[in-house]
């Protein structure tokens, strides 16, 4: 399959940004269709690359390889498996909602546009590349925009919070680049590639860094790295921050697009290629699984900003995909549960996306209307607004987990895939389920039900704009909920993979 | 067998389809869509009699199980199938559903007559009523769960059906939340089971447990916390606190959902697990439902609001199923589960009628204050509402297991099963169950009679609101005569008409399953020899416990030979207790919601005003202290100029950088940066490299 889909995706945005650029800025209304026509564009490709994609392959679809700069060995090399795949098209898919969700934007409106497409670009790029190098340049584009998205357009706080956020994560970029380099020089001839890096794995497990073994230094370095972007519990404050203080659609692709990283980080270069130190670190990743569930919602119980309580239930919810991850630690004993977990947690890296971005989108159809977002501000909208209200049910309860939501089984997944391995954390982290009932049906109680307050009751319902962002979502969430068999299948001969890199790996190092 | 398949597909759906019809179209159908969604669970009805009819007529085998199923995921060796478990007792099941589920429809049509969101009430009880199917018609743990949580959500969205009323979406909050609890239980119980067993199938289960793959104290353990699922959904102590809140919801919607069928799933599913119970979960089963059915009978003494009166005596029954389960006598504790199901729901559609008259007249009167559901208010209801008097006297008399009623045949069998577990275990504690189990009785017939003095019989407690009083219409009161009918005992001993002796259709369909815990061979024979011996016995002491609260109830509210309020201030503490339901409410908030809410409030601060403020910017702010001093290192001069500069000063410098983006210097600023990143990471590269 020699196409250019997978340039054409990731570069398309920069096409929209330029364009954008050249439109004088006072032509909002063009502006805002040149994004929407070239996330749409996106969109479409996205779901070619689903439709294409075959299952049941293990090695990389829609290849893409040429020399970039030599004298380093540094390749422009991008493909995807099943595990690139959905994460792909959720970014394009919340790219396209996200236009619509910024359609009143209404300062510097040429800039913001510009810089979202950018970060489109960005995202796209960090979930093709399959150069090491690429993937960092990626990255470390995405925080630009991202910084300047949440820094101009963001509410009262955003400088703070832009800062908070752009130091937090480039303290991690820092501990990755090391990272990254030591992989690099530790193999030999020198190289970014990603595969032959993981055909490698054993090389820095056979080194040491301070007297301690190399590939557990570098597994720490790159975890930090990708930790805050998750984030994991202690690397978690940036978040709640951030997300009070961006605009909505800024809210979105952060939770929805840009905590994946974190977790696609980890499983695309972490796992495969530190496999013994990752089995080191499994049991840690577990326990820091489940103090993200339960830390983050009882940080949810304790909020009074409706979007700082959804800020706090994405830590809660990432909880379940750091615990699914490590499941893979059973493979030796327990291989189906090994392959359960990973699963879980993939799904529910997909499935966070769709329904937090809901939750965002929601929250910022009442903030628009009301200018405000404490909890104990509302009260009874559900009688003036009962479609919003009803929407808003279907949002929570998938965050809750209700079976035939998407949500709860992934999470079911990530529990039953740790659950062999480690007993005493999972059952801990069960509480998880108990906790996000009280969190989110407590504000759903304080915000929609109870006496209507006599303040908004002339508040809009929801206009067919902010439903066109939400339908679809609703849609996915609902098909996976019932039918989680298509999603499992794409995703399945990669997660095999995965797990063969891991322990083949690591029977390398014991050789 | 593919008939059954085919029906019981149709069966599960229709309800959802109604669903469906309802949220999105239902407002624009004419009559609002209660004729669809009626004539929908109609059907449904008339295929579960068809199903009940070929398992009677043609199947008559007490024993048939069959389960078609087919692959719904797969990962690896990890697969989960969804499919149907169809046995007697699923079709009993079923069959009740349907009749409660389609009278408490006709019933709705005039109760929530003129409801601003009338058509979406007749969704969520198509929603409530596939639930429920689910659940009954699942052949594993898996898809119980899943229509578990979904008997969840219904409740949820019906108990807050009014949810402008605060104490309306309080009480479905809190029933969700409550059940949860439980639920928490059984899923951790289920893992335990699917990750020894690797199967998720009752039957697969129940083979591996028989050839010893789960044994022993795990075993217990498992089945004990599957067993929490049924604490939170059949309400049982120490989490029945939720149902009587549940009253909130509209009436018919607690005859069908919080009295006849999604709490007794709790029973169900302990009946379902029945083989796997081993003697110590079982014991630990009898405690929870013995305590259960006492102390909620206690409770019901005191109360004055006729729904709560009934909510209480919900607890308490499912209290006497439970106690069936756990000393064995499985057939007992499922036929108290379908008689209680019918007469429960007769009461409360019922107290539903008298509930709507007692309303209107306040509306005629003009009158917003006073409470239709409080029985001090009520009085003489009889003359007025002859249809629900009778039907409501039926079913109190069945409810206090008085001979010729379907109550008495289940109650007795239920009792006789405790009567012969003490005499099995000649325990203390089996003499506790059994002064339980008697006690609630002989409570149950006198606060069920205190209740239907307090409401038919005696002067009317206002004249002018007795003027106003109407019996019901027809769409109401024919579901009350069909309940009622369906309370006497012919219904359930035919084609035999003993009316002392449970012989008949039931016990010939539903026998119990064998148990497959090792060292449990010949439970079932030993319990069915143990029951037959206590029979007798059993039904002279429960009817003369009933006699006696029947005339005790009578002396004290009929006659009133003495008076009820003397009686309550001679023993203050005792009658405190009833009517505060045992401060169980107050020693959870206060004891564990409060602390825990200050708890998380604590936590929430800790991470944003303490560690963040402090450690996470404390780190920064000497990192940039440090780079400032050393001053070397390529990437901090980068931090330097665009960031850390700022965290000692946030807004001054950020501001004014923003300015000068805002000034139109947008595009070269972000070339600037960008590049400055790519020469960064690339010169980076090189001097490493060197």
């Amino acid at each position: 399959m020699n196409t250019h889909l997978l340039s054409l995706l990731t570069f398309l945005p920069v096409a929209g940004m330029v364009a954008i650029l050249l439109i004088p800025r006072d032509k909002l209304n063009i502006i805002k269709i040149t994004a929407a026509v070239a996330t749409g564009i996106q969109l479409l490709l996205a779901i070619q690359l689903v439709a294409g994609f075959e299952r049941g392959v293990r090695a990389m679809q829609f290849v893409e390889h040429l020399q970039w700069i030599p004298a380093f060995n540094i390749e422009y090399f991008i493909g995807v498996d099943g595990l690139s795949v959905p994460l792909v098209f959720l970014t394009a898919l919340l790219s396209f909602i996200g236009v619509f969700a910024s359609w009143n934007i209404s300062k510097a409106t040429k800039g913001y546009f510009a810089l979202f497409l950018l970060l489109d670009m960005g995202m796209i790029g960090v979930f093709v590349s399959l150069d090491f190098f690429l993937f960092y340049i990626f990255w470390e584009v995405m925080l630009l925009p991202m910084y300047f998205l949440i820094g101009l357009w963001g509410g009262p706080k955003r400088e703070y919070a832009a800062i908070k956020f752009f130091l937090y994560t480039l303290f991690g970029s820092v501990l990755m680049l090391l990272a990254m380099l030591a992989l690099y020089f530790a193999n030999e001839p020198h190289t970014f590639n990603m595969l032959i890096l993981i055909e490698n794995s054993d090389r820095l497990a056979q080194m040491t860094i301070w007297g301690l073994q190399a590939s557990k230094v570098v597994f720490i370095a790159l975890f930090i790295g990708f930790a805050i972007k998750v984030p994991v519990f202690p690397f978690h404050t940036w978040l709640p921050l951030a997300h009070v203080e961006a605009p909505t659609a800024i809210s979105v692709i952060l939770a929805g697009v840009l905590l994946k990283m974190g977790t696609y980080g980890i499983l695309r270069i972490s796992y495969p290629m530190l496999p013994d130190a990752t089995l080191w670190f499994a049991g840690a990743l577990a326990i820091l699984g489940m103090i993200n569930i339960i830390w983050g919602a009882m940080c949810a119980l304790a909020q009074t900003d409706l979007k700082k309580l959804v800020a706090y239930s994405s830590i809660n919810h990432m909880g379940y995909v750091l615990l699914g991850m490590a499941a893979i630690a059973g493979f030796g004993s327990n291989l189906a549960a090994a392959k359960t977990g990973l699963s879980g947690a993939y799904f529910q890296m997909f499935n966070h996306g769709t329904i937090t971005a809901m939750l965002f989108l929601l929250v910022g159809v009442v903030y628009d209307r009301a200018h405000h977002r404490n909890i104990d501000g509302f009260g009874g909208l559900a009688v003036v607004t009962p479609v919003y209200a009803g929407i808003t049910a279907f949002a929570f309860f998938a965050g809750l987990g209700l079976p035939a939501m998407s949500g709860f089984i992934s999470e079911a997944l990530c529990f039953l895939g740790a659950f062999p391995t480690y007993r005493t954390v999972t059952i801990i982290s069960g509480l998880g389920i108990l906790l996000n009932a009280a969190y989110f049906l407590r504000a759903y109680q304080k915000v929609y039900l109870g006496p209507l307050n006599e303040k908004y009751k002339d508040l809009e319902e929801i206009n067919d704009r902010e439903l066109f962002t939400l339908v679809p979502l609703m849609i996915i969430i609902l098909f996976f909920g019932i039918y989680p068999a298509p999603f499992i299948n794409l995703i399945s001969s990669s997660v095999d993979q995965l797990i063969d890199w891991v322990q083949v790996g690591s029977q390398m190092v014991i050789r | 067998m593919e008939g059954y398949t085919q029906y019981s597909l149709i069966i599960l759906f229709l309800p959802l389809l109604s669903f469906v019809i309802q949220i999105f179209v239902g407002k624009r159908l004419p009559r609002k869509g209660d004729v669809i969604a009626t004539g929908l669970v109609g059907i449904t009805l008339l295929l579960s009699i068809a199903m009940f009819a070929m398992s009677f007529f043609i199947q008559k085998d007490p024993a048939f199980p069959y389960h078609p199923h087919f692959e719904w995921l797969t990962i690896g060796d990890f697969t989960i199938k969804l499919g149907f478990y169809l046995d007697n007792m699923t079709i009993v099941m079923l069959l009740m559903v349907a009749i409660i589920s389609s009278m408490v429809h006709l019933y709705s049509i005039g109760y929530m007559e003129g409801d601003p969101r009338y058509s979406r009430y007749f969704g969520f009880l198509g929603l409530f009523t596939f639930s429920m199917n689910g659940i009954v018609l699942s052949n594993n743990f898996f898809m119980t769960y899943i229509f578990w949580e979904l008997v969840g959500l219904s409740s949820y969205l019906l108990i807050g059906f009014w949810f402008e009323k605060k104490s309306a979406s309080d009480a479905g909050k809190k029933a969700f939340i409550v059940n949860r609890v439980g639920d928490v239980g059984m899923w951790i119980g289920l893992m335990i089971l699917f990750a020894t067993l690797g199967t998720w199938s009752y039957v697969d289960v129940f083979e591996s447990i028989h050839a010893g793959m789960l044994h022993g104290g795990l075993l217990t353990a498992a089945g004990i916390l599957i067993f929490m699922g049924a604490v939170g959904k059949s309400a049982q102590f120490p989490l029945h606190i939720w149902l009587p809140d549940a009253m909130e919801g509209p009436t018919p919607v607690s005859a069908l959902i919080h009295a006849a069928t999604m709490v007794a799933a709790g029973v169900f599913l302990s009946l379902r697990i029945f083989p796997m119970l081993s003697v110590d979960a079982m014991t630990f089963i009898a405690i929870v439902g013995g305590i259960t059915a006492f102390l909620a009978a206690l409770i019901a003494i005191t109360q004055n609001d006729i729904k709560k009166v009934l909510a209480y005596s919900t607890v308490s029954q499912l209290g006497y199923m439970i106690l069936a389960v756990g000393t064995g006598a499985y057939v007992a504790g499922f036929f108290h589960l379908v008689t209680h199901a019918m007469f429960k729901a007769s009461l409360f559609l019922g107290s539903g009628s008298v509930i709507h008259a007692m309303h209107h007249a306040y509306h005629k009167l003009h009158d917003h204050g006073r409470d239709p559901q409080d029985m001090r208010n009520m009085g003489a209801l009889r003359e007025k509402m002859p249809v629900t008097f009778w039907t409501f006297l039926i079913s109190t008399l069945a409810l206090s297991g008085v001979p010729l009623t379907s109550g008495f045949l289940s109650k007795d069998a239920i009792l006789a099963g405790t009567l012969s577990y003490y005499h099995e275990h000649q325990s203390l504690l089996g003499l506790i169950l059994v002064f339980f189990g008697f006690g609630a009785a002989f409570i149950t017939a006198f606060y069920m009679f205190r209740l239907v003095y307090m409401t038919f019989f005696g002067k009317p407690a206002d004249v002018k609101v007795q003027a106003h009083i109407h019996e019901s219409p027809k769409t109401m009161t024919i579901p009350l005569m069909t309940l009622a009918t369906l309370s006497t005992f012919i219904m359930f001993t035919l084609p035999k008409l003993n009316p002392f002796s449970d012989k008949g259709w039931f016990t010939t369909l539903i026998q119990a399953p064998e148990k497959v815990v090792e060292g449990l061979e010949h439970f079932n024979h030993e319990i069915m020899e143990g029951i037959h011996h206590a029979h007798s016995t059993a039904m002279m002491i429960s009817v003369t416990v009933a006699t006696l609260g029947i005339l005790l109830a009578t002396m004290l509210y009929f006659w009133k030979k003495w008076d009820a309020a003397t009686w309550a201030s001679k023993i203050p503490t005792l009658y405190k207790l009833s009517l505060n339901k045992f401060y169980i409410d107050e020693i959870y908030m206060n004891g564990i919601v409060l602390p825990f809410l200050k708890l998380c409030s604590i936590v929430g601060f800790i991470d944003m005003e303490i560690y963040d403020k402090y450690v996470i910017d404390g780190a920064a702010r000497s990192m940039q202290k440090i780079s400032d001093v050393a001053g070397i290192q390529l990437d901090y001069n980068f931090l330097d100029q665009t960031v850390i500069d700022g965290v000692g000063r946030l807004a001054k410098v950020s501001g004014s950088q923003i300015k000068k983006i805002q000034t139109g210097r947008l595009q070269n600023y972000l070339t600037y940066v960008m590049s400055a990143v790519i020469l960064f990471f690339i010169i980076e590269t090189i001097i490493k490299a060197v």
